[in-house]
Parts: structure tokens; sequence; C-alpha cells
């Protein structure tokens, strides 16, 4: 049930904003990330984006977490 | 798809499971995860089969649906039967059986039930449809819970008479406490929830650590996710040295997102919850705050409902505290198949059983 999708933020209007996901597009609530933009990739669940998702590739985490130690 | 590619990249998968497996112990460790999403990646995958020897991985109670009790079911279902009353709810709670019956079957014999993809989306039915009384299942931990919260409060702004909730959501960090306090309960490590983790932050389970000693690693959903979880813990064991390291930097932060968890903290207050097989757990429970009790169906009506019952010889008590695989209940793929589900975590897609049954 938290499975969360990463969505692409294509218009806002108010509170809510249009996201697309692999070519299909919905609304979605932004009443939990009233900070989120055009252009961010968010996660949504339920209807509401929950998270607005760092710009952060595998290879990226990889290097840092290797670097941190942590893996 | 971006966000989703690179984590399943095979050179970048083979490089962490041969660090994973470059682990040995001589002793077993269990790896728990919490997250009906964790359970089915990881089964789908196949990645509690590349971990090194000695160490298992175990599911715990990170399904919402499997952890709902019998009773919050029956409950569901007498208010569905009530002349007028339209149940609104997530999709994972129609098949799943209550003591006498499902909401599937129910909603068979001419019952109002809609399936919603959003709590949102059940008060715009109800806006919609003012001579009838709309209730929404309010389950799920806590990546639901906020987006509930800001519908009611949504409710209340729009002066809505005709939208409820039948409050059932629970909350993760009392749940792990409550277990790590089990005596029969022995986890080595927490594989942490990804997306209840973006709201709570990972600062909200540094009592694992700091109080009782265990790892914990939170963690996205790709294969490459799981795998660089399960080596934080399983290094962190190797060190001796305890903490919760942060995997899923892509989307959790220390602190959550705290504009959530303020909706979620004006609309609800904790209360003792019971989680089907663990019991009740102090505070692991959202009830209504005093100035949106009104949305509570339960202060509208009085539901009555029978004695619950549980069905003889599920074993879904024992699976959910990973005291045993669901291989090991005497119904498993016989009495109890995901066609015919006799339990909780067999209905639900993200129940230990299913992912058991589906992928082995
Ligand atoms: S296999 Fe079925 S009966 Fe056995 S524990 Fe799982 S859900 Fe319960």
């Amino acid at each position: 049930m938290c499975l969360g999708v990463p969505m692409k933020i294509v218009e806002v209007k108010g509170d809510s904003a249009l996201c697309e996901f692999s070519g299909s597009k919905r609304e979605v609530s932004l009443k939990l990330l009233p900070e989120a933009k055009v252009g961010d990739y968010v996660i949504v669940h339920a209807g509401f984006a929950i998270q607005k998702l760092d710009e952060k590739d595998a290879l990226e985490t990889l290097k840092m977490l290797q670097e941190a130690g942590i893996i | 798809m971006k966000f989703v590619d690179e984590f399943r990249d095979s050179t970048v998968i083979r490089e962490l499971v041969e660090k994973l497996q470059n682990f040995s112990f001589a002793t077993p460790v269990n790896i728990m995860e919490v997250c009906g999403t964790h359970t089915v990646s990881i089964h789908r995958f196949g990645l509690h089969r590349v971990l090194p020897e000695n160490v298992k991985h175990v599911s715990g109670p990170g399904c919402p649906v499997c952890v709902t009790p019998n009773e919050y079911l029956d409950m569901a279902i007498a208010l569905a039967r009530m002349e007028g009353f339209v149940i609104t709810t997530f999709g994972d709670m129609m098949r799943v059986p209550g003591s006498r019956s499902s909401l599937e079957k129910e909603n068979a014999s001419g019952a109002d039930i809609r399936v919603v993809y959003s709590p949102m989306d059940a008060l715009k039915m109800a806006e919609n449809e003012k001579d009838r009384t709309f209730v929404f299942l309010a389950v799920g931990f806590e990546t639901t819970a906020p987006g509930i919260a800001a519908t009611v409060k949504e409710a209340k702004k729009l002066g809505l008479k005709n939208f409820y909730i039948l409050p059932g959501n629970k909350t993760m960090p009392q749940a792990l406490k409550a277990l790590i306090d089990d005596p029969e309960v022995k986890i080595d490590g927490f594989l942490l929830p990804g997306h209840v983790s973006t709201i709570v932050g990972s600062n909200e389970y540094r009592f694992i650590p700091e109080d009782y000693g265990i790892p914990c690693a939170v963690s996205g959903f790709e294969p490459a996710d799981i795998l660089m979880g399960f080596i934080s813990i399983l290094r962190q064991i190797k060190e001796g040295k305890p903490s919760v390291e942060n995997t899923y930097l892509r989307s959790v932060r220390p602190e959550g997102n705290i504009v959530a968890k303020a909706i979620m903290k004006e609309v609800f207050v904790p209360c003792d919850s019971e989680w089907r097989g663990i019991g009740v757990i102090p505070d692991s429970g959202l009830d209504l705050a005093p100035d949106y009790m009104d949305f509570d169906i339960r202060r509208k009506v009085e539901i009555e409902i029978e004695e619950p019952v549980e069905y003889p010889g599920c074993r879904c008590g024992e699976v959910l505290k990973g005291l045993v695989l669901p291989p090991e209940c005497p119904l498993f793929g016989k009495v109890c198949t995901p066609e015919n589900p006799v339990g909780a975590c067999m209905v639900s897609s993200e129940g230990s059983c299913s992912a058991y049954y589906k992928y082995g």
C-alpha cells in the first residue's frame, strides 16, 4: 500500500498539479508538498505528492554511500 | 524511465550482490523488513536468495491490510449494510476476509462499495452526492495517513456533512518497539520502509540502535536500493556499530516531510491500536483529534458487530512477527491460496504468504 511512483510535474494549479508518469497523466494534490514546482520529480502516493526526489542516480548514490562507508 | 531504470541496472546489481556475498556469519542473522512493497520486491527479484549463508530475511507487520484486525473489517461490513451508506476504500481491502464476510461479497449482494485511488476521490463523490453518507476506510501507515488527514481537513473546510472516516491508521515506530520488546522475536537488523520514512524521517528510528543496539537501514524499493540496505545492515553488525543509515537518499530526509507531519498532528491523535496477530500496541494507532472528531463515523452511528472470529489454523500472527515463514503454515498452498485466501497475509498482494506463493 505504500508504493509510490515517481512522476514529473507538468502544470501547477493552486494546491494541485498535473503529473506525468510514462505517458499517463493525473491530477495530484500538493497539500503535503506545497513547495513543489513544474519540472520537479515527486513521489506520488494515493493521489498526494509526498516528497520531491533528489536528482541522484543509482551510480551517484552508490558512490556517496561508498564514500561514507555505508556499503 | 527516470529514477527507475538506473536502480535496475544489471552491472550495479551484480556489483552489489558480490559485495553482499563477501559477508560471512558463523551464527544466524535475521533481517526483518517491515514494508509490503519491500516484501513484494524482495520475492519478485529473488533477493532473499542472494543473501550470504546464515542470513535470513523475514517480513514483519509491514502490510497494512494484513495487520488490520477482523473487528475493523466487520465494522466496515456492518456500515456497508446500512441504508444510504457508501463505503469508499483502497482496492486492497476488498477481498480481505472479515469474520463472516468480505467487502467484495457485500458488494456482490448489493452494498454500495467503491474502490478509490485517493481519499480525495471519496471526498469528491460525497460532494456530488449529498443524499448519501460516505465512509472512507482509513487504513495504512504514515505514508497514507497524511493524505487522509489532509482530506478530512478539506472536508471540514467545505463543511461537508456526509463524509466520514472509519479510523484505522497505524504508525510504524511504535510497532517496531513492541516487536523488539517481544521476547519471542529475535531480529538482528531492520530494513526500514522507504515511504513511511519519507514522511516520518530517518531520525524517528534512532531509538532502535540507541536503546536496543539493533542496526537499521532505510531503503528504497528497487533491487539496487534493497541490496544497499542489506549491505549496510550486515556491515553495521560486523563492525558492532548500530545506527540508522539512509540508503534512500533521493527521497528520505532525516526530519521527514515536515508539512505532512504537521497536518497529521493537527488532525490525528495517537491511540492504542490492535494489530492482527500481534495484539494491542499502545499509541500505535491514529484517532481523530477533538477538532475533527465529528468526522469519525463511530460517533455518528452505533456499529453493532458480532464477536470477531479468526480462521482456525491460520498462522498469520506468527508470520507477521517473523516467527515462521509462510510455507511452515499447514494451510499454505493447500487450503489457503491467493484465489481462495484464508488469512490476510494471503489475500493482500503485499502479504508475505502471497509473495511466497507467487514467487517462492
Ligand atoms: S498461508 Fe494462509 S492460513 Fe497460513 S498464515 Fe498465511 S494467510 Fe494464514
